[in-house]
């Protein structure tokens, strides 16, 4: 090997940079060891906490952690099924449990759509509902947000800070409040979930506009174009293939949101779902969940088929 | 030069009618904006009729909604003078009232009168005072009304009693509104205008006068209805009338009206911490002060703080534990660097069944596992984000520049030194920033998986809701929320923008 070819002993020049080096690497681990010694230290905490805090600790629950398994066992597979589509069931002894054709939604004297499946479109409903409310106001807020096309500082920073605290005010307290004024029903999620959705649209949609390409805008300017004709003509048709997978995006997040705000008194198949694993009935739990799972998935597919088609890959460079 | 291409708009019309297709867009454009316009519009409709938004919020009770609103930021006190037949009347505040439990605020005055009087007290409940709520007059339980005397059974045993009743009261809610109460008769002013209401001390009210716009009476003899707006409103029936004074901010917010702080100034407080007597002599007052601020009965600080920090230890140890596993299956997922495509569908279907399955379905079924608290919601999110997670750094993967790999492997490294130096170099940056946006915004949806069970924030804020009366504790809880989402947004952008520069947010 050519090593014993090299000199033992470096000049002074050559100990300074090996000294140097050898500091840089020192300083570098040193760096890496605290951070992963306050991250280990948070974590330990927080797990100590967690648990100490809990209703049942981890250990002791740790072998009945698939109870639920066995407590959502129908009486047989195909009991599932008839929960899901609202056919009477074998065991029906007249409680709630095994009564699933009640529920029905009649369209005609014979047709009907099964409960959950009703229940599952109200809920996507509101999802799209919201979504559609979300885009159309973030829509008009996103151009005044921009630094391309607002100068002014202020009402750019006003219409941030809006947008701030609508996407971090929590969901729940909006739903629990209009859940408070009107009667039980969907309008309290569509609230909830469209005043999240402007403030989250209107940031992705604004930071969309602010890395358009500003040519257009320049020729509309040097034509004489006023403000709104400089958006409308400039800046929209270069966005809205953008804009349009934000709001696909927004409507994958939007079907599990109103889901949970359902299961907080919002309707639709949360609630559902909620009451039935409280009440312990199997195949409804069971029936739901596949539901629940087969939407989600579904919609999730749809969305990121529909988004490359719009933007490429570039739709899947981004988080949420 | 621009002289030379200075049209007529003649000429520039000409020009445009020789390029229609120029300047018009295709029809078959044209007609997709009209289609999707009208399919909007007619979704629209669909969606007001399917969900009933009209008729929901035409039966809305808007009015109530402007008292919670009211209630977030500013609280009432409520005196309520219970009038006799003889025109006497007695004070009582609402229970739990913040002003402590023998309030005598300086903005009611009484004229108090000692009176001996014989009362009928029926023996069945040993007490002549009558158990109605507040508004909601019965004419089911005239009997029980105070005094008693129409009662006619011989139950009841007679008593002498010297009590000291009101002859006279004022309660001044602000500059232009007062109501004042005596000899049967309830004057209510309000900016300029004077109402006198007679009251018979049974059931029947009687307006002298028009009423003014503030005060509405269903129907003649039923009780009065006075709004003043901000300042609070009142109720006069037969025999009853309800003041609710409204008053700025939060009540009681560092002490309850059962500690021995309550009620004493910042300075008094002050003084008392640090150089008055110990108040209880076993520990000292700074002590006594913090431990009653913490068990505070009505804003529960100790409880709301630890909630909160159950949110965010939940969010915090969900999403790290969800980044770790994440890491190596990530790998497997890509299918540039594990050629396999079996291992890749397998665990992306993996990826995608974690996902799917919503976080929401993860809380509901871990919280029957685990019980009630953080641990339920931490399994949540770290099942849901395992997927989120495994799928974003799976695609990373996948758009790595594959030149760095080629040359590790070109010096004969081994497989795990060729993803070590060749491919993690790469991601790394990439997967902390994804790791550090879902760390925040799982702090924000772990406040409402809380709401169904899982610990945390949640749930408290749910319950505090529910009532209908503790706006004020939501408000609190609200803000503390946007505070550390603010706190832990600036801090995952500010990291982010270190990592990957200032493209990440």
């Amino acid at each position: 090997m050519a090593t014993s070819m090299l000199p033992k002993h470096l000049s002074d020049n050559g100990a300074l940079v090996e000294r140097h080096w050898q500091e840089l690497n020192s300083r570098r681990r040193l760096y890496s060891f605290l951070g992963l010694a306050v991250l280990a230290l948070a974590l330990s905490g927080s797990l100590w906490f967690a648990n100490d805090s809990n209703a049942g600790k981890f250990f002791d629950r740790l072998p009945h952690f698939f109870d639920f398994v066995g407590d959502l066992a129908p009486r047989d597979g195909l009991e599932i099924f008839r929960a899901m589509f609202d056919l009477p069931s074998p065991y029906d002894d007249g409680s709630f449990k095994y009564n699933y054709p009640e529920g029905r939604l009649y369209l005609t004297e014979s047709f009907y759509i099964p409960e959950y499946v009703h229940k599952m479109l109200e809920t996507v409903n509101i999802a799209i509902f919201s979504t559609v409310i979300g885009t159309f106001f973030g829509f008009i807020f996103c151009f005044l947000a921009a630094r391309n096309l607002m100068p002014n500082p202020w009402v750019r920073g006003l219409i941030r800070r809006l947008m701030e605290i609508l996407r971090a005010f929590p969901e729940v307290v909006i739903a629990g409040f209009f859940l408070a004024i009107l009667s039980l029903g969907p309008i309290p999620a569509i609230a909830a979930v469209s005043i999240h959705t402007i403030g989250a649209l209107g940031k992705l949609f604004f930071e969309v506009v602010e890395n358009a390409d500003m040519k257009p805008d320049e020729g509309l300017r040097a034509a004489g174009g006023n403000w709104i004709e400089r958006v409308w003509f400039g800046m929209v048709p270069q966005v809205l293939p953008n804009f349009a997978s934000y709001f696909l995006l927004r409507l994958e997040i939007n079907v599990r949101a109103s889901t949970i705000i359902g299961a907080v008194g919002g309707g639709g198949i949360g609630e559902l779902l909620r009451l039935s694993i409280g009440q312990g009935h199997q195949a409804k739990t069971l029936a739901i969940v596949i539901l629940l799972f087969a939407t989600i998935f579904a919609v999730d597919q749809f969305s990121a088929w529909l988004r490359r088609r719009l933007v490429g890959d570039q739709a899947f460079q981004l988080a949420q | 030069m621009t002289s030379a291409t200075r049209l007529s708009p003649l000429e520039m019309d000409a020009i445009a009618s020789r390029h229609p297709n120029l300047l018009q867009g295709s029809s078959n454009k044209r007609l997709r904006t009209i289609l999707i316009s009208a399919g909007l519009v007619v979704y629209l409709v669909f969606s007001w009729w399917f969900f009933s938004i009209g008729h929901v919020l035409g039966n809305a009770n808007w009015g109530i909604a402007g008292t919670y609103l009211a209630d977030w930021v500013s609280y009432e006190v409520r005196p309520e003078l219970k009038i006799a037949r003889d025109r006497t009347m007695t004070i009582d505040y609402q229970r739990n009232s913040p002003l402590g439990p023998n309030p005598n605020p300086s903005w009611v005055e009484l004229d108090k009168e000692t009176v001996t009087r014989t009362v009928k007290i029926p023996a069945a409940t040993g007490q002549a005072v009558k158990p109605k709520a507040s508004s909601s007059f019965s004419f089911m339980t005239p009997g029980s009304a105070l005094g008693g005397a129409d009662a006619g059974t011989a139950q009841g045993r007679t008593e002498t009693q010297t009590q000291e009743v009101i002859t006279r009261a004022v309660v001044t809610l602000n500059r232009s509104t007062k109501i004042e109460v005596a000899d049967g008769l309830v004057t209510a002013t309000h900016g300029g205008e004077t109402l006198t209401m007679a009251v018979d001390g049974q059931d029947t009210v009687t307006p002298q006068g028009t009423l003014p716009a503030w005060a509405t009476q269903k129907r003649p003899g039923e009780k009065i209805t006075l709004a003043f707006g901000a300042a609070g409103w009142a109720e006069v029936e037969g025999d009853d009338v309800s003041v609710r004074n409204r008053f700025f901010g939060w009540a009681n917010f560092l002490f309850d009206t059962n500690s021995p702080y309550f009620g004493k100034s910042y300075a008094e407080v002050l003084s008392l911490i640090t150089s008055g007597e110990r108040i209880e002599p076993a520990r000292s007052n700074l002590s006594l002060a913090w431990n009653n601020i913490l068990y505070n009965a009505e804003w529960q600080h100790l409880d709301v703080w630890t909630k909160l920090l159950q949110t965010v230890v939940m969010a915090f140890v969900g999403t790290l534990f969800a980044s770790l596993v994440a890491f190596p299956l990530c790998f497997l997922a890509a299918r540039n660097i594990t050629p396999n495509f079996l291992t890749n569908q397998v665990v992306k279907r993996f990826f995608d069944f974690l996902r799917s399955v919503d976080m929401f379905i993860w809380a509901l079924f871990f919280t029957r596992a685990f019980g009630p608290g953080p641990l339920a919601g931490m399994s949540a999110i770290f099942f849901t984000d395992t997927g989120t997670l495994g799928k974003l750094y799976a695609e990373a993967l996948e758009n790595i520049d594959d030149k760095q790999r080629e040359g590790v492997k070109s010096v004969g490294a081994a497989p795990l030194a060729v993803q070590r130096f060749g491919v993690l170099p790469q991601v790394l940056p990439v997967f902390a920033s994804q790791a550090l946006y879902f760390w925040e915004s799982n702090t924000r949806s772990a406040t409402i998986i809380g709401a169904v069970g899982a610990g945390g924030i949640g749930l408290k804020l749910w319950e505090a809701m529910r009532t209908n009366s503790d706006w004020e504790n939501v408000a609190y809880m609200v803000l503390l929320i946007l505070l550390v989402v603010f706190i832990f947004d600036s801090i995952s952008n500010a990291l982010r923008s270190r990592l990957i520069g200032q493209k990440a947010h």
